[in-house]
């Protein structure tokens, strides 16, 4: 990583599940049409993925089910070990791959310098306790030990996330999906991490709150100016959102450029197909 | 037939401290573990015993693989001497052992006891075992054992702490009163047995080893001697101990000592009697001055 203003660099990302043999590189992909080995059976689910993700830069990640899209930044998260590949995170460990780290290290990182939006919000939160506990779990991550701090940040968070005051005591189960969605970004942004990765947030949403909650995300990442993957499979939320974007398809990235360029002129076959399906 | 008739010529039918020589091995091998790791459990393999599991079996495994025929065995239940269960565990152990025993904590070599430590704090060369009925501490935030065993090793301790910010949100403060997590030697968060509040700083910088068994669960830990203990606080809501201001024992008149409450079924009236049966008793017969408050 030689800019200075690169946060994350990926490296050949690549992700299985089976036993691989030698043909599964050949036989799996976009022009097979398939992420599944003929020969081992082996589930190609990600293939050297390589980006970079600058300061303040939103990329986006397009394609159909099963492209890898959420594999990806599960990876990335530390949800999922890949299998191989190097990550780079800016001002951590000296320039290390940060994949190949002790779990102990991976969630020093993941807790100060990442933050998670999943499309369920019964992956990101815990239905069980309170909305401000969900929170404050993530500021006692990053080893905050004040109960005032805590509850004093948890509510300023949820309020920033238009969650009344009130619901910071009760439980994310019996708040509306849209809210327990708002909860979860509180929760990612807890300690202002320089990456935030959404996975799908709006899928489950219906049309007028998934425009609020893109309009919450925008904001609120104009005002901290965090780095920011968002995953979608739907076009409108990458084109609302994203700076650039990488289109995948069977676990490779297809085409990648300015998301203005791809939306208006597309160059692989399957983007054309994904974008003028949508639009 | 009761266990003295299985016992002819004392100890050759049984094996000394009843389980045999291998048993006793496996927990020492375990105990060497522990002791090396303060705080993590390591499991063991048990042997069958004499008494229902879950009635101080841990503990009494413990003590059973350690005891030799020099040892001064003292047993408690909840602090006192006479209580039922250390009764039968002392029973048990002198048949299969014929060891002296003692109330005077002080004289022990070898300390069983149900949730309690004795008032005047144990000194080098003292062994004091703890029975457990719940060694797991994340147990309570969860119930898988793969996942809490992954929580231990990575260090995952956000949601045990969660669990405090909750009971501070519902009830102002940490309402635990017993089995309160503490963290030892900096590393692994450890179940204190169900010991009081008031009973943890026996545990920080101890001169004397602490060993802690669970039956039910097959595990041991250890805290060695001159190990940090230090019970979860947040920075500004510090730990804190029972209150017995303005109370005193009935019968020795202590009052800077651990207090049962005691009611009087025909009065209806409570008192307070010292926890500590042992040293109740050696306070009233003058053979030990009433501390200066320890706790004040």
């Amino acid at each position: 990583m030689h800019d200075e203003t690169v946060l994350v660099a990926a490296r050949n990302i690549g992700k299985t599940w089976g036993p691989e043999c030698e043909e599964c590189r050949v036989r799996t992909g976009p022009e097979q049409g398939t992420n599944i080995c003929p020969r081992c059976g082996t589930v190609v689910a990600l293939r050297d993925i390589s980006f970079e993700l600058h300061e303040g830069e939103i990329l986006g990640l397009v394609g159909e089910s099963g492209s890898g899209k959420s594999t990806l930044v599960q990876c990335i998260y530390f949800d999922l070990d890949a299998t191989d590949g190097r990550l780079f995170f800016r001002g951590c460990e000296d320039g290390e791959n940060v994949m190949e780290l002790p779990r102990i290290q991976k969630r020093r990182i993941r807790g100060r310098l990442m933050g998670m939006v999943y499309q369920n919000p019964l992956c990101g939160l815990r239905m069980d306790i309170t909305s401000g506990a969900n929170v404050a779990e993530k500021l006692l991550e990053a080893d905050v030990f004040h109960f005032a701090r805590i509850r004093a940040r948890a509510g300023e968070l949820l309020a920033s996330t238009e969650i009344p005051a009130a619901y910071m005591d009760a439980f994310p189960r019996v708040l509306s999906g849209g809210m327990q969605q708002r909860i979860q970004i509180a929760k990612a942004l807890a300690n202002n991490p320089p990456l935030v990765l959404l996975d799908e947030v709006t899928s489950g949403l219906d049309v007028s709150v998934q425009a609020r909650v893109l309009d919450l995300i925008r904001e609120l990442q104009r005002e901290r100016g965090m780095s920011m993957i968002v995953v979608s499979h739907d076009m409108g939320v990458i084109r609302l959102l994203a700076d650039r974007t990488l289109v995948l398809k069977n676990g490779c990235v297809v085409e990648r450029g300015l998301t203005d360029q791809i939306l208006e002129d597309p160059q692989h076959p399957y983007s054309q197909l994904l974008v003028h399906s949508t639009l | 037939m009761t266990l003295q008739d299985l016992l002819p010529a004392r100890g050759f039918q049984y094996n000394f401290a009843f389980i045999d020589e291998g048993a006793k091995r496996e927990v020492r091998r375990a105990l060497l573990k522990a002791v090396a790791l303060p705080g993590h459990q390591v499991p063991f393999a048990s042997p069958e015993l004499p008494i229902a599991r879950g009635w101080g079996t841990g503990g009494l495994q413990v003590t059973m693989s350690l005891i030799g025929p020099n040892d001064v065995l003292k047993i408690i239940d909840q602090g006192c001497d006479g209580s039922v269960n250390a009764v039968n565990l002392r029973k048990l152990l002198v048949a299969t052992t014929g060891v002296r025993t003692t109330f005077d904590s002080r004289e022990a070599t070898l300390m069983q006891s149900r949730h309690r430590l004795p008032e005047i704090p144990m000194t080098e060369g003292q062994i004091a075992v703890l029975q457990v009925p719940l060694p797991e501490p994340l147990r309570l935030v969860e119930p898988s054992e793969v996942e809490t065993r992954r929580m231990h090793a990575e260090g995952d301790y956000a949601r045990m702490w969660v669990s405090l910010y909750e009971d501070v949100v519902q009830n102002g403060s940490v309402s635990l009163s017993w089995g309160y997590p503490c963290r030892v030697n900096d590393s692994y968060i450890m179940s204190p047995s169900p010991l009081p509040r008031w009973d943890l700083h026996m545990l920080h910088q101890a001169e004397h080893l602490t060993l802690l068994g669970a039956g039910r669960e097959k595990r041991v830990y250890a805290v060695p001697p001159h190990t940090s203990v230090r019970p979860l606080e947040f920075d500004d809501l510090p730990f804190t101990v029972e209150n017995f201001a303005g109370l005193s024992c009935v019968r020795c008149g202590s009052t800077d000592t651990f207090l049962d409450e005691i009611y009087d079924e025909e009065t209806g009236k409570s008192f307070r009697v010292c926890s500590d049966s042992g040293y109740c008793d050696l306070v009233r017969e003058g053979k030990i001055r009433v501390r200066s408050a320890a706790h004040a």
